[in-house]
């Protein structure tokens, strides 16, 4: 019978999402893919996906049109450096806020 | 079944990879063991490593980590990045302790495979005593030490396995002066059940390696080149660029050792039919921390790798 006061006694985290916050926040340049050329986007087929594969924070999706989740994504690029159809571009994340002016 | 689709779930994945021979990108499970979030570098090789590494070892293993950055990226209290349980513990005690806990899971009947993942300050410096015994006592254990060539989490200081004549912050001017240590050798030398050297420029290799050593008994080591963008020099995105020159210019070599037999896999393998590599400048120039090398040292290194694999080419 384990000791029932073991429960209080550690402090062992829950796992869960964004333990750093919101990562998203730490970006400079955001992916953008052009559906045009992505290729599994392009075919209909599942193809490719090495975007999913290298993306270092999972926050590519699996998806036929890959979806991005920019409340995580930490704008490393690696997303764009890998693609071999260079789909995805990386474009200041400031250009996105609305009212901005940037000449 | 359907090995290309994707709408499966982990049993019917598990009979697939069996079936299989090599992961492919399609094949690969959809189910993530790391939420994202968490606090590595943005564009950390060891992200990457550890997400596709999660996905071959599944939910039935415990971790066993000493200081490094995999302790950060697990995530501090009260929430963690990892789905699976995590015993941080001493620099110098890994090996010791992912023991103790293997011995524990024996007693318990259990089959869950337990994990030591440990940086390379962890394993060629502090931990080295612990493994060499682990090694000896053949213990059923995998351990894996990601080598992203020097202690990155403290903030970049040399280690055992930082290349001679780079810049660190504790070699600041004209680079570390001694010659690395080649661990995996090291290790060869124990005889162990399984040795692998991987990249993280090729998740899908260091997969499958992991499929394969989960099956063996004994102690299995996987050694990892991790590029680094803060501690090496380089931009965010290069990454895995910079992972796949070091094996495409020959200076870092994918092989596996089993039985005493080694045999170069996949990457490496393909390069034993090129006549001539990539020059190693190429992958030298990526990265900053290599700027204080003289164009003498950098052709020395060369014909070092010249040479090399001039050896690999006789014996394979």
């Amino acid at each position: 019978m384990p000791d029932p006061r073991f429960k209080i006694l550690t402090s062992a985290s829950t796992s869960g999402p964004g333990d750093a916050g919101r990562t998203g926040s730490w970006r400079v340049e955001r992916p953008v893919i052009d559906m045009d050329r992505c290729i599994p986007a392009k075919t209909g087929k599942h193809a490719c996906h090495l975007c999913w594969l290298y993306c270092p924070d999972n926050v590519v999706s699996k998806d036929l049109e890959p979806t991005i989740d920019l409340e995580y994504c930490k704008g490393c690029g690696i997303c764009a450096q890998e693609c071999p159809a260079q789909a995805i571009e990386m474009i200041p994340d400031a250009d996105f806020i609305k009212g901005a002016d940037r000449e | 079944m359907n090995p290309g689709g994707l709408d499966y779930n982990y049993e019917d994945w598990t009979t697939i990879m069996n079936m299989t021979a090599k992961t492919s990108v399609l094949n690969l499970t959809q189910e993530e063991f790391i939420y994202p979030g968490n606090r590595a570098c943005s564009g950390c090789g060891l992200s990457i490593l550890y997400r596709i590494g999660l996905k071959a070892l599944g939910r039935d293993c415990i971790f066993v980590v000493p200081p490094s950055c995999l302790t950060v990226m697990q995530g501090l209290f009260p929430i963690a990045a990892t789905q699976m349980p995590v015993l941080n513990c001493t620099f110098a005690s890994t090996a010791a302790i992912a023991t103790g806990v293997r011995a524990a899971m024996k007693r318990l009947g259990r089959d869950t495979q337990v994990v030591a993942w440990a940086g390379d300050g962890g394993t060629s410096d502090i931990g080295i005593q612990a493994l060499s015994g682990a090694l000896e006592r053949v213990e059923d254990i995998i351990y894996i030490c990601y080598d992203n060539e020097a202690y990155m989490n403290t903030g970049v200081q040399r280690s055992g396995t930082t290349p001679q004549g780079t810049l660190t912050t504790t070699t600041p001017l004209s680079g570390k002066a001694e010659a690395s240590k080649n661990i995996p050798a090291i290790i060869a030398a124990h005889n162990p059940a399984y040795l692998a050297t991987c990249s993280a420029s090729y998740p899908l290799d260091f997969h499958d390696k992991l499929l394969k050593a989960k099956e063996i008994k004994g102690l299995k080591y996987l050694h990892i080149q991790t590029p680094c963008p803060p501690g090496w020099g380089c931009e965010e995105r290069m990454t895995v660029e910079i992972g796949r020159t070091a094996v495409e210019t020959g200076l870092f070599d994918l092989y596996e050792i089993e039985d005493g037999q080694m045999k170069l896999s996949g990457p490496s393998q393909k390069l034993l039919g090129k006549t001539s590599l990539r020059p190693v400048r190429e992958y030298l120039e990526m990265q900053v921390r290599f700027k204080a090398l003289s164009d003498e040292q950098i052709n020395v290194m060369q014909a070092e790798i010249d040479q090399k694999w001039a050896g690999y080419r006789d014996t394979f």
